[in-house]
């Protein structure tokens, strides 16, 4: 008995080393991708997209393309979080520019 | 999944904005837009803080802030890397349209010695208009197609336009239109503002850096800095215009700039020359 719960324990770590661990799925990408251009879309309102935001998402398509959705999955977060943070830099500096105004 | 690079990278660009709002926090806001009062600031924050450098020598950007850059300078004037430009410019200035008329007849006083009165605000349209802008009307106007605004013809044809006014003092007008004021107010807020995932805002580089390095450029002062356009730039490996040297500084601070004559882009020029009054027209120049 105890050999065969061994056994079956070892097969289960077996299978699930074997199975790569987290892989992005095409619905993964497609979802931060989304979520990536949403942002970038709110960027280009305040007109303060960033070139870094832009090559992510280009790398995400890219990567995509190529069927490798771990890679396109990461980089479209990496846009959605750059995005994120001109929005919030855009925000803040509609007052702040004032503080670095000559007088 | 590389969680931890976007955390760290997003984090990145958070702290910055953060941190550089903070080390600014201690100069106060005014509230109303007094654009004598601005220039008069602008030119006394630059004098005070360079008071070896002549009053009209701010217009040749690094060059009057370091002393070799300035030796090697004078001797490429000798030779100047944008004389091809000018003399095309001067060529194609002269050269009819299709329909016979010519450059001189879009302008005031036929073009000639104009550059320092640009960009001015037009009441009608509500807006302002640089010189590069009424150069492509000018064309279009007259059934030929619009140059590129940042470089080659555009860059030959203000060039000249600039060689004409060179030693004429900076006349820009704010007219009693409350647009006219805005737009102003616009490109100051855009000069200050700041933008691309280096956080840098043009105030960054030219107001609070001038003369120091960044890479192996020289950075000049904001005081006089479009003067002396259009410019042969060796970076370049050629000739730009205004709107080049807006649309480069963007993307250096990793910025996606903005289409090139767009209203931002307009007012800034507005606000950088009526703040550079009085300072002579030095235009076309080269930088390194």
């Amino acid at each position: 008995m105890s050999m065969t719960r061994n056994t079956l324990l070892a097969l289960v770590l077996l299978m699930a080393s074997a199975m790569p661990a987290l892989a992005a799925s095409e619905a993964d990408y497609k979802t931060a991708f989304a979520a990536a251009e949403t942002a970038e879309k709110q960027a280009d309102q305040l007109r303060n997209k960033w070139t870094t935001t832009e090559a992510h998402l280009a790398a995400a398509k890219k990567a995509a393309s190529s069927g490798d959705f771990d890679a396109a999955t990461a980089a479209a977060k990496e846009a959605e979080a750059l995005a994120k943070a001109s929005i919030f830099q855009a925000t803040s500096e509609k007052e702040r520019w004032k503080d670095l105004e000559i007088h | 999944m590389r969680v931890r690079p976007i955390l760290l990278s997003a984090a990145a660009a958070l702290a910055m904005a953060a941190l550089a709002s903070i080390a600014a926090s201690a100069i106060a806001a005014p509230d109303q837009v007094d654009p004598a009062a601005d220039a008069k600031a602008f030119k006394k924050y630059f004098t005070d803080k360079f008071p070896k450098v002549k009053l009209e020598d701010f217009v040749n950007g690094p060059y009057s802030m370091n002393e070799d850059m300035r030796k090697q300078w004078q001797e490429k004037e000798e030779f100047p890397p944008y004389e091809f430009a000018l003399e095309a410019g001067k060529e194609m200035f002269g050269k009819p349209f299709k329909n016979g008329k010519t450059y001189a007849d879009c302008f005031p006083n036929g073009g000639i010695g104009i550059r320092q009165n640009y960009p001015y605000f037009d009441e009608k349209e509500g807006k302002v208009v640089t010189l590069e802008l009424a150069l492509n009307r000018c064309r279009e106007a007259n059934g030929e197609q619009p140059y590129s605004y940042v470089k080659d013809e555009m860059a030959s044809l203000t060039a000249y336009m600039a060689y004409t006014s060179r030693g004429k003092p900076m006349d820009i007008k704010i007219p009693g239109d409350p647009r006219a004021l805005e737009a102003y107010e616009n490109g100051k807020r855009y000069f200050y503002t700041r933008r691309g995932q280096l956080n840098f805002s043009c105030a960054t580089c030219h107001v609070q850096s001038p003369g120091e390095r960044i890479r192996a450029e020289i950075l000049a002062p904001a005081y006089g800095i479009l003067n002396a356009m259009p410019i042969y730039r060796s970076e370049w490996n050629g000739m730009g215009t205004i709107s080049r040297r807006f649309v480069s500084c963007n993307s250096q601070t990793r910025a996606v700039p903005l289409e090139p004559q767009s209203d931002e882009y307009r007012d800034l020029e507005y606000f950088l020359s009526y703040v550079a009054n009085g300072l002579p027209i030095a235009g076309p120049g080269a930088r390194p």
